[in-house]
């Protein structure tokens, strides 16, 4: 780069020079101008001559080099040596504006950690990732990187996952708690027992898979290698036919002036603005989104994500947390809602149910000491007795059996009844949580004029609240597993021909909607390899909104290279025009060629950049969740 | 047998493409992908075949790209 600064300055003087100098043509000016061309653009002829003798014409540099040598034939020595030192400096730019984006995307990509401070028996020493196997231990220090994916066995501190998943908060993490790999220890000193090899980590899965998304081209960059592939001849074609036909047709036309004509011709016609700028946008937007904690797998994907026009969600697990949670106590009179629980979590408190396990989580301190008699009736719940009396808890089936008389309550949930010594004591609702961004997520996909979908394996009446909860109007439930499945095609075959059909789901249970969907997205990829093995995109936390942004991204990068594509072919279209009419000189043709190149490099590095609502500010919750 | 190595001075996004479909045609190669962007290159072959295909692969690159320096990450 810093040659090729001096080889232009040195070129550049000579021009001046021979500009400025009041000396017939020859022989000093033209020394001086062909050495101008010599010292700026040998570099470009040589690389001409071996590109021909390998059998690639039609390249950049045949294409300057017979334009250059060409205004040297017929006459025009300073054309000739400013068209190559102008066309070396735009080169410099570009290989500026290349190299800037390199840059960005090493920084973006910068979260491969490259040692781990390796535990043995005393001391510990400082070994590569790679040379540290499962089972071994690690010790990670305030303020470096998570070399492998492990289990922290000593210590606790605060963790920066901003680079996995997108979250600027620091999360809190002690004995036991897992930890990945590409995250920062933020706080504390901590003992790791690795987990995965290097190979196997998160950190490797992450980059691996954002660094092979460009190997699944979109449709615009197929189109670009296909377009040049025709382009070029064609446009070669047609400087030839301008050099010699308009000369032999018309009287009194020079050769020399279409030869000109054809050799500017020549110049603005290369492709480059689009091959680079183009695949550039879409790395850009993948990489801007990696960095959000959303993995999108390839520009393929990314290019359909901005088709969007459906968005079906799972509920269980994407919308809802999955967990369930007692939500409301009807108690019986004369009972309070604390006797209640206490009762309920008593009798479950062998159980691991996930009815049991939420009733405990309720009533968490209680001693289970006193409860005998444990029953489990498949079907209907348990029976126990606690201080020598009956107690029933389970559905309305069971109570009716008993000869009592259930109170279902108005919400949509799970009702357990509770009957003790043959006396009805209420009812606990327990329910499903929503996700606190799960109803912005949906009122930003609808503002953006995308349809939103929830199919749920729950109760109609449960998974119609849920939905209403959140302002989704279409529920289909309840669906078995495969009834999903079904439901997702009968979606497909209603959507429009453009559009596309994006399916959320955890990325355990929806494997094969996952792949049938135009883009299946799984949710809360960090930790769970199969979700982002089969998953087109992966959203690394278990945010639902990080769909409307991806989205929002994939809106944003296909535009820039759409703007792209229109920018280089307008003004390549009419420097064409001009150039055949003889209106435009070479100086404006090789403007055509190197800074439509470099303004396209510069305008598709802004897909890299965040703008609104990206990491770091974190979107408060818009609605209560219920 | 996958092989990584880091392409630099690789300038022209045509030659990246040449030298990745280059690279692929070789005999003993299951799959080779070139990122112009991050200049990794990445080789997949046949373990038997492999100290061949990347002497192969090493001129693949010298004649589409003589300025290019490979380094094995």
């Amino acid at each position: 780069m810093k040659l090729r600064l001096i080889r232009i300055a040195v070129g550049l003087t000579a021009f001046i020079t021979a500009l400025i100098l009041n000396v017939p043509d020859f022989p000093v000016k033209f020394i001086l101008y062909f050495a101008s061309f010599i010292i700026a653009g040998y570099d470009v002829v040589i690389g001409a001559v071996r590109n021909l003798i390998r059998g690639r014409i039609f390249d950049e540099t045949f294409l300057m080099s017979v334009a250059t040598v060409g205004a040297f034939v017929i006459g025009e020595f300073p054309e000739g040596a400013a068209v190559m030192l102008f066309y070396q400096t735009g080169e410099l730019f570009q290989n500026y504006a290349v190299d800037k984006s390199r840059r960005s995307i090493k920084n973006l990509l910068s979260i491969r950690p490259d040692y781990a401070n390796l535990k043995r028996s005393e001391e510990v020493v400082r070994v590569s990732p790679e040379e540290v196997s499962p089972g071994d231990l690690i010790v990670v220090r305030p303020g470096e990187r998570v070399p492998l994916d492990g289990i922290i066995v000593s210590g606790s501190t605060s963790v920066d996952m901003s680079a996995l998943s997108g979250e600027s908060l620091p999360k809190d993490l002690g004995t036991g708690a897992e930890i990945y790999s590409g995250s920062i220890n933020m706080s504390g000193l901590i003992t790791v027992s690795v987990t995965k090899s290097a190979g196997e980590s998160t950190v490797t899965k992450i980059l691996s898979l954002v660094e092979n998304a460009v190997g699944r081209k979109s449709e615009s960059e197929k189109f670009i290698s296909k377009f040049a592939r025709y382009y070029t001849p064609a446009v070669f074609f047609a400087a030839a036919v301008i050099a010699v036909i308009p000369p032999l047709a018309i009287k009194g036309a020079a050769f020399s002036d279409w030869i000109y004509r054809a050799l500017a011709f020549l110049v603005v016609s290369c492709p480059c603005a689009l091959v680079i700028s183009v695949p550039l946008s879409f790395f850009g937007g993948i990489g801007r989104a990696s960095k959000e904690g959303i993995l999108i797998k390839g520009a393929n994907y990314l290019e359909t994500l901005a088709r969007a026009e459906t968005v079906v969600f799972d509920k269980t697990g994407t919308l809802t947390k999955g967990v369930f949670r007692v939500r409301e106590t009807y108690p019986a009179e004369g009972i309070t809602a604390e006797e209640l629980l206490k009762t309920a979590a008593r009798a479950e408190s062998h159980s691991s149910h996930p009815i049991a396990l939420s009733l405990k989580a309720a009533r968490p301190s209680d001693n289970p000491a006193e409860v005998s008699e444990v029953k489990e009736h498949a079907g209907f719940g348990v029976s126990a007795t606690i201080g020598g009396k009956e107690v029933l808890v389970g559905n309305a089936a069971l109570m009716e059996r008993a000869g009592m008389i259930p109170l279902p309550p108005s919400l949509a949930g799970t009702p357990v009844y509770v009957a003790k010594d043959g006396k009805y004591m209420g009812s606990i609702l327990i329910a499903d949580e929503v996700k606190e961004d799960s109803a912005g997520a949906v009122r930003l996909l609808k503002e953006g004029n995308i349809g939103v979908v929830m199919l749920s394996g729950d109760a109609y009446a449960i998974a119609e609240e849920t939905a209403r909860s959140l302002g989704i109007d279409r529920v289909h439930a309840p669906l078995l597993p495969d009834e999903k499945l079904g439901k997702l095609e009968e979606l497909l075959k209603k959507k429009s021909k453009r559009g596309a059909l994006v399916f959320a789901g955890d990325g355990i249970n929806d494997a094969p909607s996952l792949a049938r969907a135009d883009v299946g997205v799984a949710m809360g990829g960090l930790g769970s390899d199969a979700a982002i093995d089969i998953a087109d995109m992966v959203i690394m936390t278990d945010e639902p909104s990080k769909i409307p942004r991806a989205i929002k991204i994939s809106k944003k990068t296909l535009k820039i290279a759409g703007e792209n594509i229109a920018f280089a072919l307008i003004v390549k279209a009419a420097a064409l025009v001009l150039s055949a009419l003889g209106i435009t000189s070479m100086w404006m043709a090789v403007f055509a060629d190197v800074g439509v190149s470099c303004l396209a490099v510069l305008n598709s590095l802004r897909a890299l950049r965040g703008g609104k609502g990206s990491a770091g500010k974190k979107r408060p919750p818009l609605q209560k969740p219920v | 047998m996958v092989k990584q190595f880091e392409l630099k001075n690789l300038c022209c996004m045509n030659c990246a493409r040449e030298i990745e479909s280059g690279i692929a045609a070789i005999d003993g190669v299951k799959s080779s992908a070139l990122n112009f962007f991050t200049q990794k290159l990445t080789i997949e072959a046949e373990e038997d075949k492999l100290a061949e295909a990347l002497k192969k692969a090493a001129k693949v690159i010298k004649r589409i790209e003589p300025g290019v320096k490979l380094r094995e990450i």
